[in-house]
């Protein structure tokens, strides 16, 4: 394989190019653009994978963080148990972050790759989840209950919830933490998955709430990583800025678009991304 | 149920997050500007790793007195920023609990503030 150097403003630029579309898709297909950076980089750019999860993680706390406004206001997220099950993924996020010195990277690109496929394959089977309303002893005691808007005529309209299954909900918050130190990524996936299927909370909660727990999680592992000097200025500013960028003009064409199709085929690039990533990995190339 | 006081703490705090992120753009925007009209020539080669120079690796050298690696010390500064709104996010929860007097949630979200800081703090 013959190395081609490009000088840095063209490499720089086309970062920020690719990032903008990372930005944008996964703003409009609500499948996260983040989790493309990583996989980019590294095969397409030929960026030693420590660097490229550095870059990446910073764009999550980038977007997290820039999106979360909306999400705190629109009355859906739960700050409660979104601080509590933080304090299980930021844990986590020590572990993942730790794990990156002393796992290969080959491995870490087998693990990225598989869990690309699964993100892609979990936002299509999700049913939207209405809650439930069982008294669970170790949710009340610690106030892991809410109420959410409902549009309806009603004026009182406002349906309450009560969390469930708590211990699992925990654990599986653990586990999204330290793949979010790992591969510098937001493990949104996983947090919805937690918060929807084992702790039964509606689904715009789950979403919300994990939306702007992401970016706490990312800065559990950012410190780290900085300090390691996985985090590069060449790679994170277009990266964070592209991103960044892309996603505020995601959220804002959402509104007008059709996006069934995109979101078929953003997964379909998310898949083929994942498997090129356990290959790259399994063969040594990563 | 969300009362009056939490919604006002929720609306700061997402307002809060995003002029943090927003400076932290426009920060590490004019180091990368700054970074390319000083190196037309340079090389793009990330294949190895060999970390950061240790000037870019810590919160007190990003910002010290040094002159070197201007362009980069800067882009490094914004990050720092944009990494200290979700922390500054968990702070703001920690003196909102305790406005609510809600002593199980000062503590919560002060462990998680002190995993935040103690990656913060942490040399590799």
């Amino acid at each position: 394989m013959t190395k081609r150097f490009v000088g840095l403003p063209a490499f720089t630029f086309s970062i920020w190019i690719f990032s903008l579309a990372a930005g944008l898709l996964g703003a409009l297909t609500g499948l996260g653009g983040g989790v493309v950076i990583v996989p980019v980089l590294a095969l397409l750019f030929h960026v030693d994978l420590r660097y490229a999860i550095g870059a990446s993680l910073v764009s999550v706390i980038a977007t997290s963080s820039g999106a979360a406004a909306a999400y705190v206001r629109e009355g859906f997220s739960n700050i409660r148990i979104g601080m509590f099950l933080e304090m299980a993924t930021t844990v986590g996020a020590l572990l993942g972050a730790w794990l990156t010195a002393k796992i290969t990277t080959h491995s870490i690109a087998i693990i990225f790759g598989i869990v690309l496929v699964y993100s892609a394959w979990a936002t299509f089977r999700q049913k939207a989840n209405e809650g439930r309303l069982e008294a669970d002893r170790l949710a009340l005691a610690l106030k892991l209950c809410g109420e959410y808007p409902v549009p309806q005529a009603s004026a009182e309209a406002a349906d309450e919830y009560i969390a469930q299954n708590v211990p699992t909900g925990f654990s599986l918050m653990f586990l999204a933490g330290t793949l979010s130190g790992l591969l510098g990524i937001g493990s949104g996936a996983v947090k919805v998955l937690a918060m929807d299927q084992a702790m039964k909370l509606p689904f715009k909660v789950s979403t919300t709430t994990s939306n702007f727990m992401i970016g706490v999680t990312a800065a559990a592992s950012a410190g780290i990583y900085l300090s390691r000097g996985y985090i590069t200025p060449e790679l994170a500013a277009p990266v964070m800025l592209g991103v960044l960028i892309g996603s505020l003009i995601g959220s804002r064409l959402l509104v007008r678009m059709r996006v069934r199709t995109l979101r078929l085929v953003f997964a379909l690039v998310i898949v083929a991304l994942g498997i090129e990533m356990i290959f790259s990995g399994a063969t040594g190339r990563i | 149920m969300r009362s009056k006081a939490e919604l006002k703490l929720d609306t700061a705090v997402g307002y809060g997050l995003r002029i943090g992120v927003t400076a932290a753009a426009i920060v590490v925007f004019a180091g990368w500007a700054a970074m390319l009209a000083h190196s037309p020539g340079s090389v793009a080669d990330f294949h190895e790793f060999h970390g950061n120079p240790a000037l870019l690796t810590r919160p007190s050298t990003i910002f010290g007195g040094a002159h070197s690696m201007l362009s980069h010390r800067i882009i490094m500064a914004g990050i720092l920023l944009l990494i200290a709104t979700p922390v500054a996010r968990v702070v703001m929860c920690v003196f909102g609990f305790a406005v609510e007097k809600d002593r199980l949630y000062v503590m919560v979200s002060g462990f998680v503030l002190a995993v935040l800081l103690y990656s913060l703090l942490f040399r590799a």
